[in-house]
């Protein structure tokens, strides 16, 4: 059991290093991600483990709560529309638009375990045509080392590989290595993870071609949203795309952005021309 | 409504199998070995067959060779179903003719994103 002072404290402290908003009712969440770190650190009970984040003594522990409270279930290919539009007119869009000689750069703000940026790769490595030969740069960045350390080694269970991939693509883009499978070195050589805050500032990581900030914004507090998402447009390129999770939206929290017509969860410049993309066929 | 053949020789997988197909809107035919699947699909071809690798007489990749070698053969979407989880068997069975490959043990998101994936049930956006 939690105390309720002890859960306002929780609350506080992952608002403060997450942007991650706790509200009343997350009781059995917080409790279910945090028994097996009690149990890994050997913390008695919850008590103790707000009084360690409380004492600051142990910042190993401040990292593993923040981690566990912000890992998400991640799949390749997830809710596929993202990627056939990509595929169909987002990718043409800013080719069409670039010399041969520009470098792509696409950022996956919420990288997880790789499983984004992973199927960003293996869509490029299927179809070269989409890129007409111009070089890409797929960063993905995490809050979390553990996961990204996951997303490095690109190693995934049966259960992992066989949500979102054709056999086809299983076949041609991992390999079988003990119980797991893992992604082609091909394809590890597509990305590169950065452990990263969307709390501090943006202005490292350079200006992006496209932006995938999927199903994280969910987890944080509205004048939160707005900040990162008003910071996310200065890293876009004036003609880039914005694209966000099914339940998440840019409208009346940030004015930066406008919905791209018939794309689903796609946000342009707000004065980004109306015939950024061809007209949909 | 479309059908599916689930071919296994464990009762255990086919009630499985048959529960979830049912539930997805299938109607669900079984049968414990390849010989009287065969015999199944010469009377009435399914639209969808869940084949099973390991059988005591007739296994799944003679199934897949015999059906694939007939015109009326090639029209079911075949999903190899097993527990032969390595590369060879996988690139084996889809050299064969199978459509998509599920390890077993696996759940009713997976089977349903197949049968997705070989076009016999719609998306889910």
């Amino acid at each position: 059991m939690i105390r309720p002072a002890d859960y306002d404290f929780f609350a506080r402290f992952l608002k403060e290093r997450s942007g991650l908003i706790l509200t009343d009712d997350k009781h059995y969440l917080l409790e279910s991600r945090l028994i097996p770190l009690l149990n890994r650190f050997a913390i008695p009970d919850f008590a103790r483990l707000a009084e360690i984040l409380k004492s600051n003594e142990a910042p190993i522990i401040a990292e593993a709560v923040v981690e566990a409270m912000t890992t998400n279930e991640s799949l390749f290919f997830r809710d596929k529309v993202p990627f056939e539009d990509m595929a169909r007119s987002l990718l043409p869009a800013l080719c069409a638009a670039r010399l041969k000689t520009h470098t792509l750069r696409i950022w996956c703000a919420a990288a997880s375990t790789g499983q984004e940026p992973y199927s960003i790769a293996m869509m490029l490595a299927e179809k070269p045509e989409l890129t007409g030969g111009r070089r890409v740069q797929i960063i993905g960045t995490d809050i979390s080392s553990e996961v990204l350390e996951r997303a490095r080694a690109g190693r995934y269970n049966q259960f992992e590989v066989q949500r979102g991939l054709s056999v086809q693509q299983l076949l041609k883009y991992f390999v079988k290595s003990g119980d797991w499978w893992e992604v082609v070195p091909q394809l590890k050589a597509m990305i590169e993870y950065r452990k990263f805050n969307l709390l501090d500032p943006f202005g490292g990581l350079g200006t992006f071609d496209l932006i995938m900030c999927r199903n994280v914004l969910i987890y944080f507090d509205v004048p939160t949203k707005a900040d990162i998402l008003a910071r996310m447009s200065r890293q876009l390129a004036p003609d880039g795309f914005l694209q966000l999770g099914g339940a998440e939206t840019a409208i009346g929290i940030c004015d930066a952005f406008r919905p791209l017509p018939d794309h689903r969860g796609t946000y342009v410049h707000t004065r980004a021309p109306a015939t950024i993309v061809a007209a949909r066929r | 409504m479309k059908t599916c053949l689930v071919v296994d020789d464990s009762s255990v997988v086919r009630k499985v199998a048959r529960g979830i197909l049912e539930d997805l809107g299938f109607c669900v035919e079984e049968a414990a070995d390849g010989a009287p699947a065969l015999e199944m699909c010469a009377r009435a071809m399914p639209d969808a067959i869940l084949l099973d690798w390991s059988m005591p007489v007739t296994d799944g990749l003679a199934v897949l060779e015999q059906l694939r070698s007939s015109e009326a053969g090639r029209t079911p979407k075949v999903i190899f179903c097993t527990a032969k989880n390595d590369m060879e068997h996988i690139a084996r069975a889809v050299s064969l003719g199978a459509d998509e490959y599920i390890m077993k043990p696996f759940d009713s998101e997976i089977l349903r994103e197949k049968l997705e994936a070989v076009g016999l049930l719609d998306r889910v956006d």
